[in-house]
């Protein structure tokens, strides 16, 4: 048949290693329905995303840093086959096969092996507890390991040691790190800076060994190993962790014959092509004019390339496409230490010139290497804070002519720092290197609708890798929005020309206290149903009144001024707090009880609590009174304000939990309870890492560890569900609550309209780093006000029903009608599993009250 | 307080509602009339000091949310027109036309005004 021959001649192309870059030229070449594709793994699951591989001891799962998933891959009809390792290339045949002799023909075979940690040739390295840090494989044996050690240390001071001891310091061993050569990072940075990096380090409490070379690994006296250096010193530990750097898994391309490097790497030309023209080599294992890319950027411009040729996709002039190099320059936190490097750090290049700031103190280090004639910025290094790292990377890599003065590039104070503006960029100026994003795609993005800095991230991908581009992106951006006169639009109404946080800084500073106030002063007109809840919200945050207090009476949605949310038919649900989801048998039967006297729909909630439900506005205060009476309180399930403390019961039952969640989940809820803040904010609380409560779907999120609580911040269910980042690690109590003060405070303070911390945390100006610095680091120098705010909010806390109950004024509201006792007759339910339920239009019955004076007239008429 | 739906003569006239000092400034309030025709009908009462007429009168059924409901919506203005957003699904209803902004929908409008501290509508 037709469409079997079709099937049948199909091109046959086989994957060799299923690594990031493997997976990217996967998802590039897919695309192209003429080429059957064969995936074949060494690995026991398939691609996952190794750069940010240490967050797996942050509470990542396996899950979370999957790339794909054989559903995914049966989608894209890839064939794929796991813990297959291929150990013959016939070039002449044309096929490959794996250990376990499976054979597979192909048309063009692609090499996309990746590396190998390298473990120097140390007598004793093989023995246990001897590990490297490359797969999730080797992560589950250093968690294993790291159970039964006190003491750890790392062979090797790069960029990948220090992330590996970063990881077992987590762990909670005392961590060393062992280098070779007299510096740490020697790849990336020099000297000086290397210095400062280790007096940094060591603060944090990893000690650092310089210049030691280990002879041989023995027995320890009073750990497992001890470590003999050749200048007769010795280091106790009992676990190993060799990180002295990759090697190409260039292995097949030695025994089947292609061209490999004089120090490893498999030879290819700028089509990726090796010495075979039908086989490929992306990705780590290529050497590409001399040099491995040891970063997934550059594998990935390789895997486009590859699907481009393979598939004959020209560009405009008929030029294949070509791999033409890559910017190696990285900025990166490591142990919360800043660290950047551009291009030449070294000042190898010829008559290169550098200009060097040192500030020991503060514990600052930045050198820039300039070209002999000042023009060109050719190098960079900066540790300690990379603030000045998008400005001078982009001065590299788009050769733009350098201010006069060019260390005022790197000096603290320089009255006229020379920033560079976006507009200076061209437009081919890589602004995501991790997705290959130029200014050009993020204008395109706006071209085809993307309306805001969101829209564009999410369609471009620009900032979804290491995020280290996130503020350059937004400028860029809001740039081009500005440009096009789509003013970058803040104001939330026709009524008020400020965005929430300039609205909420007005309030404060000038101390308005009424909506009224606020609208003559800095409004026009009467408002409307944006602004006056966003004022409510404000005046509440700033100053935590009663909100059904006269001048915010009128503001409040429905849902407020009622203090239950409104349902299709105008009734309302009723939803006392539970917090932590933790209830007495006697306050479960209260509710039953009322729920029984004024029948209302019950149901538990997905926020692990109870929700009464067909409450008539006449019924709401009797309905609260008992619940009051009884010890409830507010469950604010209609403010924008904190709704649930989602929790496990922890240690107290589980046998697995590591700490007691349901106190501390109880405490943050009543801490917390009634701060009106941008949008509901929801937390979760998990005994442990099995995560029963979904604490990392939640806009705070805490998990139990061995040592505290790891607490992660943005995430969310709903529309758009995001998982929470990692905010901190294994926090004690007290440092815990301060943390989560001090962010929902920000939060309050910045958070647009209607902005859930997930979107809000997008669209943060530096991201996750940036409120790092902010919260813990201080760096604007307002944690203590923002302590201080919420000391005051959460010691002014009041249960608006308790309070509404007291007062008489605030009760008139509730009654249906100024000028009569009656309810409403449009109210009506049906009964369904035993329970009511509103009725739907055709069920109605048509109650028109007469007067009875006018029966007959009525009658007439029907 | 008396009730005032209890409607003997079918004339349309200016009748009482309730006390001015009932009303809730820049919100709303709801009443209950009996029509010409003797059936209930629910208008929803709003106070706007600010505004050009101060007091409106409107149907109180939201034609969209299909409830009694308006008089719990926020009320403003949109382009200086006086409005109250429904607080189901939140169009915009204008309190002197009943039109509603978004939609092919509009409600009723009473004459409505405050004579001698007593809040009155021509019904
Ligand atoms: C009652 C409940 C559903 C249920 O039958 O179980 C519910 C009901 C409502 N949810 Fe929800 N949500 C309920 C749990 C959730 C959950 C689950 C959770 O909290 O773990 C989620 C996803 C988690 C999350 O929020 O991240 C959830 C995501 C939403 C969203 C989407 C939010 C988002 O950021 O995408 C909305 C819409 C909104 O807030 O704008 C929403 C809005 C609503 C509203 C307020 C819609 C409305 O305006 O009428 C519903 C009224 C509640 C009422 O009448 O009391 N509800 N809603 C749950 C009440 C929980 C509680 O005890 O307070
Ligand atoms: C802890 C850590 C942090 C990192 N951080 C960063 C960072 O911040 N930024 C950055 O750019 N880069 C970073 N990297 C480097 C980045 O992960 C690599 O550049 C990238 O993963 C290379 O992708 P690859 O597909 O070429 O190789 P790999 O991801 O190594 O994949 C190769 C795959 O091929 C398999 N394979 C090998 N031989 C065979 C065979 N014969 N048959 C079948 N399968 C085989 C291997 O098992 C492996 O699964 C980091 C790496 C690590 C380990
Ligand atoms: S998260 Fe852990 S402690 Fe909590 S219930 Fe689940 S398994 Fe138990
Ligand atoms: S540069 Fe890494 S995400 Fe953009």
């Amino acid at each position: 048949m037709n469409s079997d021959k079709q099937l049948l001649s199909k091109a046959k192309i086989v994957v060799v290693g299923n690594g990031m870059v493997g997976h990217h030229f996967v998802e590039e070449m897919a695309k192209n329905s003429d080429y059957e594709i064969t995936v074949l793994s060494a690995e026991s699951r398939l691609a996952y995303d190794r750069v940010h591989l240490s967050e797996y001891f942050g509470g990542k799962t396996a899950e979370d840093l999957a790339m794909t998933t054989p559903e995914h891959y049966e989608e894209l009809g890839v064939t794929f086959k796991t813990n297959a390792k291929v150990t013959n290339i016939d070039k002449v045949a044309k096929f490959v096969s794996t250990e376990s002799g499976a054979t597979y023909h192909y048309d063009k075979l692609i090499l996309a092996t990746g590396s190998y940690p390298f473990v120097p040739p140390i007598p004793g390295k093989d023995q246990d507890h001897c590990l490297v840090y490359r797969t999730i494989d080797d992560l589950e044996d250093i968690a294993n390991s790291a159970k039964v050690s006190k003491i750890g240390v790392v062979i090797g001071g790069g960029l990948l040691g220090l992330e590996a001891a970063n990881a077992i310091k987590q762990l909670g061993l005392q961590t060393h790190v062992v280098e070779f050569a007299p510096q740490l990072m020697g790849v990336q940075i020099d000297g000086g800076g290397g210095r400062l990096l280790k007096s940094k380090i060591e603060d944090l409490g990893v000690k650092v060994h310089t210049s030691k070379a280990t002879n041989v690994i023995e027995k320890g006296d009073s750990s497992r190993y001890k470590l003999c250096f050749n200048d007769g010193s010795e280091l106790e530990t009992d676990l190993i962790l060799f990180s002295a750097g990759i090697r190409p898994y260039d292995n097949l391309a030695r025994e089947f014959d292609l061209a490999i490097g004089e120090r490893g790497g498999i030879v290819v030309n700028n089509q990726c092509q090796t010495s075979d023209a039908d086989i490929y080599a992306i990705g780590e294992c290529a050497l590409w004019n001399n040099f491995i890319f040891g970063l997934v950027a550059p594998g990935y411009a390789m895997a486009k390339v590859a699907a481009k040729h393979i598939g004959g996709v020209t560009d405009a002039n008929g030029e294949p496409a070509e791999f033409t190099g890559a910017d190696m320059s990285t900025k990166l936190k490591l142990m919360g230490v800043e660290v950047g490097s551009i291009g030449d750090a070294h000042a190898k290049t010829e008559g290169s010139l550098t200009y060097t700031y040192e500030n020991q103190p503060e514990g600052v280090y930045k050198k820039i290497v300039v070209s002999s004639d000042k023009k060109a910025l050719l190098g960079a290094v900066l540790i300690g804070d990379t603030s000045e790292y998008d400005t001078l990377l982009q001065y590299m890599l788009n050769a733009i002519e350098l201010p006069e003065s060019p260390e005022g590039l790197i000096l603290p104070m320089a009255a006229d720092k020379p920033t560079l503006g976006v507009d200076a960029l061209p437009d081919t100026a890589t602004i995501c290197s991790c997705h290959n994003v130029t200014k050009g795609d993020i204008i395109a993005a706006i071209d085809c609708g993307a309306v805001d800095v969101g829209q564009v991230k999410s369609g471009t991908k620009a900032g979804s890798g290491c995020g280290g581009c996130a503020a350059l992106v937004k400028s860029v951006a809001d740039n081009e929005f500005e440009k096009r006169g789509v003013e970058v639009k803040k104001d939330i109404c026709e009524h008020f020309a400020y965005s929430r946080k300039e609205l909420f800084d007005i309030v404060s500073v000038e101390k308005i206290k009424t909506f009224d106030e606020l609208l003559s002063s800095h409004g026009r007109g009467l408002g409307c149903e944006i602004c006056k809840p966003v004022a409510a919200s404000v005046l509440a945050s700033v100053w935590n009144d009663y909100i059904l207090k006269k001048p915010h009476l009128s503001l409040q949605d429905t849902n407020d001024t009622y203090l239950g949310n409104m349902q299709k038919d105008g009734t309302y649900s009723v939803v006392p707090r539970i917090a932590g989801g933790e209830i007495t048998p006697d306050k479960l039967i209260v509710l039953g009880q009322v729920a029984k006297k004024y029948n209302l729909y019950t149901k538990i909630t997905g926020g692990a609590r109870v929700d009464l439900f067909g409450a008539r506005v006449e019924q709401l205060p009797p309905i609260w009174k008992e619940l009051v009476d009884a010890g409830f309180e507010t469950g604010h399930a209609y403010g924008k304000s904190l709704r649930t403390v989602k929790s496990c019961v922890g240690s107290t039952w589980c046998r697995y939990g590591v700490q007691d969640s349901m106190t501390m989940a109880i405490d943050l809820e009543n801490r917390y309870k009634g701060l009106r803040a941008p949008h509901k904010i929801k937390f979760g609380v998990s005994g442990c890492t099995r995560e029963c409560a979904e604490a990392q779907g939640k806009d705070i999120g805490i998990i139990a560890t061995e040592n505290g609580w790891n607490l992660f911040v943005g995430g969310n269910g709903g529309m758009k569900p995001r998982h929470g980042d990692l905010f901190a690690t294994d926090l004690d109590d007290e440092t815990l609550v301060k943390y989560v003060d001090r962010i929902l405070m920000f939060y309050v303070q910045t958070g647009d309209r209607l902005q859930r911390t997930s979107v809000w945390m997008d669209n943060l100006e530096g991201g996750l780093a940036y409120l790092q610095d902010v919260i813990m680091k201080d760096s604007l120098g307002i944690t203590d006000v923002l302590e201080e705010q919420m000391a005051a909010i959460v010691g002014s806390y009041q249960c608006e029903w308790k309070t509404t109950l007291e007062d008489p004024e605030a009760l008139k509201r509730f009654k249906p009608f100024v000028n009569s006792d009656k309810g409403d007759s449009n109210i009506q339910f049906v009964t369904e599993r035993d329970q009511i339920r509103p009725a739907r239009g055709e069920e109605k019955i048509a109650v028109t009250i007469i007067d009875a004076t006018e029966k007959d007239v009525v009658a007439e008429e029907a | 307080m008396t009730l005032s739906t209890k409607v003997t003569n079918k004339e349309k006239t200016w009748r009482t509602i309730c006390d001015s000092s009932d009303l809730v400034k820049d919100s709303g309030i709801s009443a209950l009339l009996l029509n010409e025709a003797g059936i209930e009908e629910q208008i929803a009462i709003f106070h706007l000091p600010n505004s050009e007429e101060k007091i409106y009168a409107v149907g109180n059924y939201d034609p969209i949310g299909k409830a009694n409901v308006l008089y719990r919506g926020i009320v403003g203005c949109i382009a200086d027109e006086p409005v109250v957003a429904s607080p189901l699904y939140k169009q915009h209803f204008s309190l002197k036309t009943g039109k509603c902004l978004q939609e092919e929908q509009s409600i009723s409008v009473y004459p409505i005004r405050i004579e001698n501290e007593q809040v009155q509508v021509f019904y």
